[in-house]
């Protein structure tokens, strides 16, 4: 009954407004939008949800209690901080250029939304079953540079503008690792779909198929989403706060939630291209789908909060070094490996 | 196409997160390699010197306190040593060993501060609370004596302000035991051993010991760059003669080095409370000092090795209840001086590193 409860939901909806008689393309109009504020409201509940368990996790790996005043375990922080940021001032300074400045943290939410839109997230829980779903997701993805350019460029300060040109060195050097380790599972999946890449995964998940391909797409991953110890273009302690400088208020608040939509973001394609998506390890069905790819997506996200708070940051020659001259060969023997695998032993 | 290239320069503090309080350097970029720098120090300076003048003898040991707030006993050491020099006050031996004891201790929360700011200012945030976690167990020990966190104002003209308890001596070994397994070896696991750690600070900044010497560095800068000296060992005051111990000295004079020192120094510091404990004789903890405290006219200098340098006091007596002058050698203030010319041709997030593995603390540079 759980394993199909939102389904079930969806297609009782619809049964729901074909019954009144309203034209088949309204039905689907709406059902999309219904979808899409489904995802909204997933992806703002779950940003709310990892503000809190970062400050736990990292109080935790940092010998304090964290947040715990706030209602039951100080689970109300959240909404503390986000009233706090809401009822500040938004300032805008004179010097900045108003229109890419204000544009900046309306758009940061968008690509992280856009991808969400693609991903399966139980057994035929995707909101778009997209053909070219993983080219799209590439696409959509490297969207979030130019906001990120559009903040640092924008706000007319040097430690802004600094974060701003680090951003797009390091973002789009990372595309070129990550996409070419794309390409492996591509190779081995034969399809661009998500659906398909996470049903090609039935026999075996593709981090043990492909664990270089893993690898490399880890560490880009973490780079594209700009996690430490790849956080450069925040580098709080050399470059304040990078592009976010000189944003207050809403402004801030939008690029603070955003960073964790991104990091939802990146744990759900880790899931859904290595781990299986929402497919039961051991033959465990008796968890529904999507409970499955929840605890996954959260293993993913606890793996990458462990990283945070071990690692100091990297420095951005040896970053691009290890793009350049580390990554990215590696990736294309990987190519070059998988390719051959799939000719001789038919994989 | 031909891009217009030029230099921009980047006004870094003196409110930024981690120039370590109210540090100011220029610096003149090419993207983000520096071309030049200069540094604009002097944002927290109260004018202590001058102040003091003012005060009674007794009445400046609270101000030394302000200067290296990070380690007050070592400031306080430096003063009273002075003022005792100018007098020709005997120290009763128990108190000297207790300032040994309390100075060490200082000297560890000291350096636990800079292995732990190395570690945030190169981001990595849970080194630094480490060092504090530890560091607590100090500052409480410190407070059992003084009534005080970070403020001591303990020493006093010929001796200290009280006996050490049985209580205290307990806790102190016990924090002995404690602090290698638990304290040193998790900062080598966790900060040392870390791959991106010393990619960030071997070979950066390198310090060479000519230079060293003729910029007139002390203390873990100096002894980075592969100059054994340590005034405990070479001039040694109080009663360090009776301690064994070692000076730990570096090869290579980059940031590592200077890191890493601080470390092994918190080791030798351990040996030696340890053995001051061991010995502690008995006996009164402070000499016969008039109330009215009037020292003949003259002029004293004294030198004690703070856990940044050295650290000189000289004083200049007209014969009334109030020094006549009062100077600081603030080693923070001299090992950067040397600053500008190290970060040259490095990128901005290594002076940030640069920085920390100098360890100045600002009330001292400003005075």
């Amino acid at each position: 009954m759980f394993e199909t409860i939102f389904v079930d939901a969806a297609n009782w909806l619809r049964n729901l407004l074909i019954s009144i008689n309203l034209s088949p393309f309204v039905v689907e109009v709406f059902l999309h939008v219904v979808k899409m504020v489904v995802i909204l409201v997933f992806v703002l509940l779950n940003v709310m949800w990892l503000v809190y368990m970062e400050r736990k996790v990292s109080a935790r790996f940092q010998c304090r209690v964290g947040p715990d005043r706030n209602g039951p375990y100080g689970l109300a922080q959240i909404f503390n901080d986000v009233a706090k940021l809401i009822s500040k001032e938004m300032i805008l300074p004179t010097h900045v250029n108003k229109k890419m400045y204000l544009l900046a943290p309306i758009l940061i939410f968008a690509p992280p939304m856009a991808i969400l839109a693609v991903t399966p997230m139980g057994e035929g829980m995707a909101a778009v079953d997209l053909n070219l779903g993983l080219y799209y997701f590439v696409a959509i993805a490297g969207i979030n540079t130019v906001v990120v350019w559009m903040a640092g460029w924008s706000s007319n300060n040097k430690y802004s503008l600094v974060g701003g040109m680090r951003a797009v060195a390091q973002m789009v050097s990372y595309e070129i690792p990550l996409l070419l380790a794309l390409v492996g599972v591509i190779v081995l999946t034969g399809t661009l779909n998500l659906n398909g890449i996470v049903d090609a995964q039935k026999s075996a998940w593709l981090i043990f198929t492909q664990p270089l391909a893993f690898f490399i797409y880890f560490i880009a991953a973490m780079a594209e989403a700009n996690r430490a110890p790849f956080d450069l273009v925040e580098g709080e302690s050399e470059i304040i706060s990078g592009p976010y400088t000189e944003y207050s208020g809403m402004g801030f608040a939008f690029f603070f939630l955003a960073e964790y939509a991104n990091l939802l973001v990146m744990a759900i394609m880790t899931t859904t291209l290595f781990l299986g998506g929402w497919l039961a390890p051991f033959g465990w069905t008796f968890i529904p789908s999507w409970l499955w790819f929840i605890i996954k997506v959260y293993f993913v996200i606890w793996v990458v909060m462990w990283m945070r708070w071990t690692f100091p940051r990297i420095r951005i020659d040896h970053l691009m070094n290890l793009a350049w001259k580390f990554l990215v060969p590696l990736a294309i023997a990987n190519i070059f490996v998988t390719g051959l695998a799939k000719y001789f032993i038919g994989i | 196409m031909d891009l217009r290239q030029e230099v921009y320069t980047l006004n870094l503090g003196p409110q930024h997160p981690s120039t370590h309080g109210v540090f100011r350097v220029l610096l003149t970029l090419d993207g983000e390699t520096v071309v030049d720098a200069t540094s604009v120090p002097g944002y927290l300076h109260r004018g202590i010197e001058k102040i003091v003048e003012d005060r009674t003898y007794a009445q400046v040991i609270p101000y030394t306190d302000r200067l290296d707030y990070l380690a007050g006993m070592l400031m306080n050491w430096g003063y009273v040593l002075a003022v005792e020099k100018l007098a020709g006050i005997e120290v009763p031996e128990r108190a000297e060993y207790i300032r040994v004891i309390v100075g060490e201790l200082s000297r560890i929360a000291s350096h636990q501060i800079a292995v732990g700011s190395m570690a945030s200012d190169l981001g990595g945030l849970t080194g630094f609370i480490y060092n504090f976690r530890d560091r607590e167990y100090i500052l409480d020990l410190l407070e059992m004596l003084s009534g005080s966190r970070m403020t001591f104002s303990f020493m006093r003209i010929g001796g200290v302000a009280s006996d050490i308890t049985d209580e205290f001596i307990g806790k102190t070994r016990e924090f002995i035991d404690y602090f290698p397994k638990n304290g040193i070896e998790e900062y080598n696991n966790f900060i040392t051993g870390n791959e991106i750690f010393q990619a960030r600070s071997k070979n950066i900044a390198v310090v060479s010991r000519e230079k060293a010497l003729d910029m007139s560095l002390s203390g873990p800068v100096l002894r980075a760059s592969g100059v054994a000296h340590d005034l405990r060992k070479v001039r040694p005051y109080s009663v360090y003669p009776h301690f064994d111990f070692d000076v730990p000295v570096g090869e290579n004079g980059d940031s590592f080095d200077r890191y890493y020192l601080h470390i092994l120094e918190m080791e030798q510091s351990l040996r030696i409370i340890e053995q001051a404990l061991d010995n502690l004789p008995d006996g009164p903890i402070m000499a016969k000092v008039s109330r009215n405290f009037k020292p003949p006219v003259g002029e004293a200098y004294a030198e004690v090795e703070s856990s940044k340098g050295i650290l000189g006091v000289y004083v200049v007596s007209d014969g009334t209840t109030k020094p006549y002058r009062v100077h600081f050698r603030r080693p923070s203030f001299i090992n950067l001086g040397h600053f500008d010319e190290m970060i040259k041709g490095w990128k901005i997030a290594d002076v940030i590193a640069v920085l920390a593995s100098l360890d100045i603390v600002l009330g001292e540079v400003d005075c």
